[in-house]
């Protein structure tokens, strides 16, 4: 099993004859992944590496039957495109576009909150299933199937650990980035409570970086609901004041978003948190009995 | 992006705001000038993106135009907090009441906009929340339906006001919404918002910070940077298109992606050593990006060694060495280089670096091995 993504996933590409969207388009069919559909206004009618491309999302599901979306649209229109996503009743989006302004994630988290939809994203890599499914740029030849669930705010820092990880010869179940800007969709409690109800994810590992207080909510979380161990590194001890650390929502902002308050809590809250990427590896295979 | 009092109030006006008439000033003539057209008592106020300035001594209320040019010739160039003084704001003056504190900022965990109240206006709102956080009337907006007028009248009974100070204040709220939402703001913050003897309420001072990701909406406000704020280093990674962030310490930091960027700061800090910077050179940099980027990095004099952390998901690592020995190459840099590459085609990478080495790089398998060379080298006084 995984999570979000897996081999039921019909895919659709927003924004799929752009420059990214066409080259990840690409990469994700070369992962196996069930690309059925592309969305790009204006160009409805044209396919592009054999997936038929369409003007609207809605036509697009009606005649493909896609059941998820990844969005590489332009952040002037992103925005606009998930809510596309939303009222066509894609049940998964995956938005991996940097950039969206605040007050317009501020209007689409509200409005996701009235859908029975996940949003992962905006300024994410997006969702990975070893072997099952890849609905991201994110480089499927460090994965390797497993029992590990990786939730994260960053990219490459992701590919860091699971790289660490497979080089243990530990495999994930699933991948997931939540996204590096200060409003996202899914947040790590979501991504950590599917790991926890999906019956082949043994450990979970959560990876944050400063600003905000999403892992704080999170260790409350973890300690309270979860069955399975769950791994944490925070990235960002060195980080100045008031400075925005490459993505949007890396930034000390007082002193809940530090990552020393962030690091305090996960402690408090019993998680077991690594120091550096390597240790992380390290930590979940202790936490499996596989030292 | 941060905002000047005096752009933030201009904004604010075009929003229904009401403050006190004000001319920028950048010499001590121009502000003996404006205190003259002004009239009566005038503040003389430094124009710097830090707070904390009244206390600083940045604040000057005066009742001539020689004493205002006086206290402006003393304010001009000041540094507060780091940050040169280079205008000042003469503000006609006003006999204030009372003095009450407004904001509209962007709660991430809400995914909604929050307003804060106090009656407790001129301090810092956290120094309220901690001495009487009874005195904070918080309330969250729905972005899908704005503002409401129930929401309004609940803030303006929630801090016990009436008459036309009540309605002042409400005023005061709807406009300043709507300014919040249509500068893409994420931050809005009136303090201290003041009822004056004659009971009108109205901003004596602001804080406006627009969104960066929304600035392409916004040419005008894009416009109001000022370049000579800031870091020249990081003013010329921005142009293109490079997260730079410039910090204390004699190891240059260079890798792609923010997160592994800070992971890696972090891993140096650990190894005993000090970031000089914060770099991202972003996903699939080319050799001019790479090469731009090691010019920032090593501009900084204090810079004695240079960790350059790539993990290859997208980017390539026979690209990236390739691109880091035309760097080299290009830049003329003798400055040890520690590198650390792993991930897509990181051996062939390792095999071209090694092929072609200049003297001055080294490579490191693992990202701790390699932060611990860095801090070593950088220790040896970058020999």
């Amino acid at each position: 099993m995984a999570i979000l993504v897996d081999e039921g996933t019909r895919l659709l590409v927003q924004g799929i004859t752009g420059r990214e969207g066409a080259f990840h388009t690409e990469r994700m069919l070369q992962s196996g992944t069930r690309v059925v559909a592309g969305v790009t206004p204006g160009k409805g009618g044209q396919d592009y590496r054999g997936v038929p491309v369409f003007d609207t999302v809605e036509e697009a599901v009606e005649e493909t039957g896609a059941n998820a979306s990844v969005i590489f649209v332009p952040p002037p229109f992103a925005a606009d495109a998930i809510f596309e996503s939303l009222d066509a009743g894609l049940s998964t989006i995956c938005c991996i576009t940097e950039g969206i302004p605040v007050h317009d994630m501020m209007r689409v988290a509200n409005y996701l909150g009235t859908k029975d939809a996940t949003l992962v994203g905006p300024n994410c890599p997006g969702v990975l299933s070893p072997e099952k499914a890849n609905v991201s740029i994110m480089p499927k030849d460090i994965f390797m199937p497993g029992n590990v669930g990786v939730v994260s705010r960053s990219g490459t820092l992701t590919y860091q650990i699971v790289n660490e990880l497979t080089q243990r010869e530990i495999g994930q179940s699933t991948a997931v980035g939540i996204g590096g800007d200060p409003i996202i969709g899914t947040d790590f409690i979501e991504i950590l409570s599917k790991f926890e109800a999906d019956p082949e994810t043994e450990c979970a590992v959560m990876i944050g970086e400063i600003g905000g207080n999403a892992e704080q909510l999170a260790a409350d979380y973890v300690s309270s609901e979860m069955s399975i161990p769950v791994v944490a590194y925070i990235a960002g001890f060195t980080a100045p004041e008031g400075k925005t650390m490459g993505h949007a929502g890396a930034i000390v902002s007082g002193g809940e978003s530090t990552a020393e308050a962030k690091s305090e809590a996960l402690r408090e809250a019993g998680i077991r948190a690594a120091t550096n990427p390597s240790e992380v590896a390290e930590l979940v295979a202790e936490a499996l009995g596989r030292v | 992006m941060d905002l000047y009092e005096y752009q933030g109030k201009e904004l604010l006006r075009e929003y229904g705001l009401e403050t006190l008439p004000g001319i920028v000033a950048g010499t001590s003539e121009e502000a003996r000038r404006a205190a003259e057209t002004l009239g009566g008592t005038v503040a003389i106020k430094a124009q710097v993106l830090t707070g904390g300035r009244g206390k600083a001594g940045g604040i000057k209320v005066v009742y001539s135009p020689r004493e205002a040019a006086e206290a402006a010739e003393h304010i001009l160039g000041m540094e507060i907090h780091g940050h040169t003084v280079r205008r000042v704001y003469v503000e006609h003056g006003v006999e204030i009441d009372s003095e009450f504190y407004l904001s509209i900022t962007v709660d991430r965990t809400a995914k909604r906009p929050l307003i804060l109240f106090s009656t407790e206006g001129g301090v810092e709102i956290e120094e309220v929340a901690e001495t009487n956080p009874e005195a904070i009337v918080r309330l969250h907006v729905d972005p899908l339906l704005g503002l409401l007028p129930y929401q309004v009248r609940e803030i303006t009974f929630a801090a016990g006001l009436e008459g036309e100070v009540a309605k002042g204040l409400g005023t005061t709220l709807s406009h300043l919404y709507k300014a919040f939402e249509g500068l893409d703001a994420s931050l809005v913050e009136l303090n201290p918002l003041v009822v004056t003897g004659e009971g009108r309420v109205l901003t004596l001072d602001a804080k406006v910070t627009v969104d960066d990701s929304s600035l392409y909406r916004h040419e005008d406000i894009a416009g109001l940077h000022d370049v000579q704020a800031a870091d020249p280093q990081e003013e010329r990674a921005q142009e293109v298109g490079l997260q730079y962030v410039k910090l204390d310490g004699d190891v240059g930091i260079l890798g792609n992606g923010a997160g592994l960027v800070m992971s890696t700061l972090d891993v140096v800090a650990q190894a005993g050593g000090e970031p000089a910077n914060f770099c991202d050179v972003g996903g699939g940099a080319d050799a001019e990006q790479i090469s731009t980027a090691l010019d920032i990095v090593t501009s900084n004099q204090q810079v004695k060694s240079v960790l350059f952390n790539i993990f290859g998901g997208i980017t390539r690592g026979d690209e990236v060495a390739r691109g880091l020995l035309s760097a080299i190459e290009r830049t003329g840099l003798t400055l040890p280089i520690v590198v650390r590459l792993d991930g897509t085609n990181a051996e062939e990478g390792r095999r071209i670096l090694a092929q072609n080495t200049p003297e001055n790089v080294v490579t490191e398998e693992t990202m701790l091995e390699a932060a611990r060379r860095a801090v070593e080298l950088a220790r040896d006084g970058g020999k």
